[in-house]
């Protein structure tokens, strides 16, 4: 009876069994990459906006307060975002033949909205709000990066539930004093010190780390 | 084996050969290799088939369906949130256990009437197991989303709720499929590569070549086939109660009455390999007389296999009456509403059907002539096979529909999706079988041969 397989056969079976191995670690390995990746996530991506609003020029070099245009943030889910007429407070006076505010002074005249792009948006099914967050000493750079060095704005976190968890099991990880919460530049202390100040605080605000489904999934 | 040991297996095979008269070493193997390897079907065959693929195909239109428009498809409802989905599954997954328990547990325990039935048993199993999975997935509403029950890293930081007996459901079945199919597989391995080597077409010698994974059958191939056996068989004897059992805290684990109760375990298995039983019986007395292999497949296994069904079956029953004196004895109310409920509430006919069809008809298995007579047992084991249907949708959905509070009280309807899902799970089911006994050898060539060789050899000491 003659061979039916070459005697290569051999030497392929047994490189198919590592083979296997091999791209089943690699496949999930990428898997991976792909799923924490600025690609898939939108971290760290500027998106185009009607106009260029820089965070860094308003919040930063001009010093104006996260709460001058985001009102309802300390009472409300919703930080919310200002009315054109918030920006012709000043834009009235300063920059008014700007090209580039030409999108503003038309939405201040017809009285339609500026249509940003959402940054940050988080599913329909999580409950969010900013106002106990704030209250209970999260900074706005902790969850939104450094806001005051953005030129364009962009996503500083995953958005993941991982990354809503870090805080929720640990807070005092992130916790800063009251009086720094819209300090943009606010620099916490580095390793033991802020979990030193961070328990501190945690205590002292009565922070509870909440990790019940239905905190975030009502 | 021990002197003791081969003097009672002479005894057993003096009362009655395990092997019809006249067959040797090459005999079994070319009648059985035959059945594989004569080209072209029968229309016996494709008549049977065809009905399968037309059930499969309906299968597929239910999922469709289902997955279009949801779960509401079917009857269920609050209170009766699962019905014959769940029946289903926890039915199929029981046929599984009897192949397990022949293949593994007997061979653990040198029973060699295994021998001619091992093999289609362990095939029945791995597709009933493949049928029980697809419903809890069906079931799930978003099955696309099943890998959420597995524990994996990912990025919502989240493992599954290990405190579910759901999610032991997915250990357990996922454990009992890979572990069936290794084993079933590693039995395989030597009869194609006799496959293999009786091949004449290119196409199937290479086929049968590639999964033979290069058998030569050397000493050291049979010493590493032997011992691989032994160990699949050592981790597979376990999963026969294990499987069942974590099945059945399901439903222990929840407070309803007639559900939560500390007998379901063993009740269960025995349940599980009485079903079990009923549909190898179901699949081998067809096969047997369509392929002329009545001389392999003898009518003593079909006796020992009534025995066995019997045996179960009276473990089940007595599982009944422990319910029934339990809910009298526990003195709760709802306990004994349960069981007054079952009997003489809306569904009581069901009941009743399930008290007939597993504990009443089947005592007919003590009758010496209706355990030999293949027609005869063929038709009961048809009814067990129901009646364990049945009693899965008693427990599941009966328990349901009346428990503590009556306001929330509902019936549960089968809607004509809930019998097509059913008819369907029959069309993968019977699609995966008659491809199986076309393409690969229904009783194993290999143990038939050592069991034509010890036979000869204990005529010859005898």
């Amino acid at each position: 009876m003659p061979q039916i397989f070459h005697r290569s056969a051999n030497a392929l079976s047994r490189f198919s069994i590592i083979g296997a191995v091999v791209l089943l670690t690699l496949l999930s390995i990428a898997l991976w990459e792909i799923t924490v990746s600025p690609w898939y996530t939108y971290q760290d991506e500027t998106q185009q906006q009607p106009v260029p609003f820089s965070h860094r020029h308003h919040a930063g070099e001009l010093g104006i307060d996260c709460r001058y245009c985001h009102t309802s943030v300390e009472k409300s889910s919703f930080a919310g975002l200002p009315p054109t007429q918030t920006c012709m407070t000043c834009h009235s006076q300063i920059w008014t033949n700007s090209e580039m505010l030409e999108p503003v002074r038309t939405s201040y005249r017809t009285n339609e909205s500026l249509s940003w792009t959402r940054i940050n948006s988080l599913p329909d099914f999580v409950y969010f709000d900013h106002s106990i967050h704030v209250a209970k000493g999260i900074g706005c750079t902790t969850c939104h990066g450094p806001i005051a060095e953005m030129p364009l704005t962009y996503r500083a976190g995953t958005l993941y539930m991982s990354w809503c968890l870090d805080c929720h099991r640990q807070p005092e990880k992130y916790v800063r004093p009251k009086s720094e919460v819209f300090n943009p530049f606010y620099e916490p202390p580095s390793g033991e010190k802020q979990l030193e100040l961070g328990r501190q605080l945690v205590k002292e605000y009565k922070i509870r780390s909440l990790q019940h489904c239905s905190t975030c999934h009502r | 084996m021990d002197p003791e040991g081969s003097q009672k297996n002479i005894a057993i095979a003096e009362r009655e050969p395990l092997i019809g008269p006249g067959h040797t070493l090459g005999t079994v193997t070319d009648k059985i290799s035959s059945i594989v390897l004569t080209p072209g079907i029968t229309k016996g065959w494709l008549g049977g088939f065809t009905i399968a693929v037309i059930l499969f195909l309906l299968l597929n239109v239910v999922m469709t369906y289902l997955f279009t428009f949801g779960v509401g498809i079917w009857g269920i409802n609050v209170p009766v949130a699962w019905a014959f989905a769940i029946t289903n599954f926890v039915w199929w997954i029981g046929i599984g256990h009897a192949g397990t328990l022949i293949s593994a547990f007997l061979l653990l325990m040198h029973q060699r009437w295994r021998t001619s039935i091992n093999r289609f048993a362990e095939a029945m199993t791995i597709f009933a197991v493949m049928c029980a999975g697809m419903f809890p997935l069906l079931h799930m509403g978003r099955p696309w989303l099943f890998y959420y029950m597995m524990p994996y890293p990912n990025p919502m930081w989240l493992w599954p709720q290990f405190r579910s007996p759901l999610v032991w459901d997915v250990f357990a079945v996922s454990t009992y499929f890979t572990v069936s199919l290794l084993f079933w597989f590693v039995g395989l391995i030597p009869d194609l590569a006799t496959l293999r080597d009786k091949a004449k077409s290119r196409f199937s010698q290479v086929a049968y070549g590639v999964l033979s994974l290069g058998w030569r059958g050397s000493a050291v191939h049979w010493s590493r086939y032997e011992f691989a056996s032994l160990l699949l068989a050592g981790i597979a004897t376990p999963l026969v109660v294990s499987v069942h059992t974590v099945v059945s805290f399901d439903f222990t684990i929840a407070i309803v009455p007639g559900w939560h109760s500390t007998i379901f375990p063993p009740y269960f298995v025995a349940g599980a390999i009485y079903s079990g039983f009923a549909m190898v019986l179901t699949l081998a007395i067809p096969l047997r007389s369509y392929y002329h292999i009545e001389d392999l497949i003898t009518i003593r296994h079909l006796d020992i296999m009534a025995k066995v069904t019997l045996a179960t079956g009276m473990i089940v029953a007595y599982a009944y009456l422990i319910e029934a004196f339990m809910a009298f004895y526990s003195g709760s109310q709802y306990e004994k509403f349960m069981l007054l409920n079952r009997m003489t509430g809306p569904y009581k006919v069901v009941y009743w059907a399930l008290i007939s069809c597993n504990l009443i008809i089947p005592q007919g298995l003590w009758s010496r002539k209706v355990r030999r007579t293949p027609a005869l047992l063929f038709i009961m084991a048809l009814i067990i096979n129901v009646g364990m249907w049945l009693e899965r949708f008693v427990i599941i959905a009966i328990s349901l529909h009346r428990d503590f509070t009556p306001s929330k009280w509902d019936m549960f309807y089968p809607t004509r999706w809930d019998w097509a899902t059913l008819a369907g799970s029959f069309g993968l089911f019977f699609l995966l079988f008659y491809l199986f006994i076309r393409f690969l050898p229904m009783i194993s060539m290999v143990e038939m041969r050592t069991l034509v060789h010890q036979t000869e050899e204990e005529k010859s000491h005898a």
